[in-house]
């Protein structure tokens, strides 16, 4: 893991996540979305978890940006004009965001480098799945279930 | 060189500072809920990056962690757009400043 590569990447994430938060077309803010999850995959691939940058690239853009596209088609017919920038929420958010950045450089203890760690191997992340996470697991799934069946109701038709 | 943990946690930090501009400067459904996302893609960076450069645990306990919120955002996501989706249905249009039917 070099510097170099995780602020390349980092700049082509930012750079994205910028263009989808600014630009006026709705596919172009969803496609610079998908970039910028891209680049998110791209760092979790540097941190050493392999597998979860593999599940964001397969859930945010096989599923979720896929479905924001979805979403966009069907309302195709709202064409209104977004209103002129709102300068509160811009300003909030480089407030926000220096706030953070100045608490980060100014605590020591996260000021380190990456310790040497065993590889996590999909292996492993099943067996803590099907031992001390089964629980979570389980309602993860009725969680998902509950998701599906709560879009299904709240999009079908009304009974007259 | 090395990157430290400080460089991780300020990229994370830009990353939901984007989404948190994207959440509440525009006036589209849509975009509201790219901005929410942006937000917890930042956050699983965050336990990863914590992960990484923290004491060693069996399990890697910032993994599942972020495997889990990548799930429960992905059923978050499904939802709001079903929720965009009645919504368009009922008063055919997705800017968020003409659902003012509940304003006091």
């Amino acid at each position: 893991m070099s510097s170099a590569a995780v602020v390349i990447i980092a700049i082509l994430t930012l750079a994205a996540a910028l263009a989808a938060a600014t630009l006026q077309k709705l596919m172009h803010a969803t496609l610079s979305f998908a970039v910028a999850l891209v680049g998110v995959a791209g760092l979790f691939f540097l941190l050493g978890a392999e597998f979860v940058g593999l599940v964001l690239v397969f859930v945010y853009i096989g599923a979720v940006a896929v479905l924001i596209v979805f979403t966009i088609l069907l309302t195709r017919r709202d064409v209104g004009k977004e209103r002129a920038a709102n300068w509160g929420g811009a300003f909030l958010a480089v407030a926000v965001f220096g706030g953070l950045t100045w608490a980060i450089l100014k605590t020591q203890s996260v000021a380190v480098v990456a310790p040497h760690i065993r590889l996590v191997t999909v292996k492993r992340i099943g067996e803590a799945l099907m031992t001390s996470y089964v629980w979570p697991l389980q309602c993860v799934g009725l969680l998902l279930t509950a998701a599906l069946i709560g879009a299904l109701v709240l999009v079908m038709e009304e009974k007259p | 060189m090395t990157p430290t943990l400080q460089l991780f946690l300020v990229i994370s930090a830009a990353l939901f500072s984007i989404g948190l501009l994207a959440a509440l400067s525009r006036r589209h459904a849509i975009f509201i809920l790219i901005g929410i996302e942006m937000m917890l893609a930042a956050a699983n960076l965050n336990f990863v990056a914590f992960w990484r450069f923290g004491p060693q645990t069996q399990p890697p306990i910032g993994v599942m962690i972020a495997i889990f919120s990548i799930a429960i955002a992905a059923a978050e996501a499904a939802v709001g757009l079903a929720l965009v989706i009645a919504v368009y249905r009922h008063y055919r249009t997705t800017n968020v400043d003409h659902l003012n039917q509940l304003k006091g």
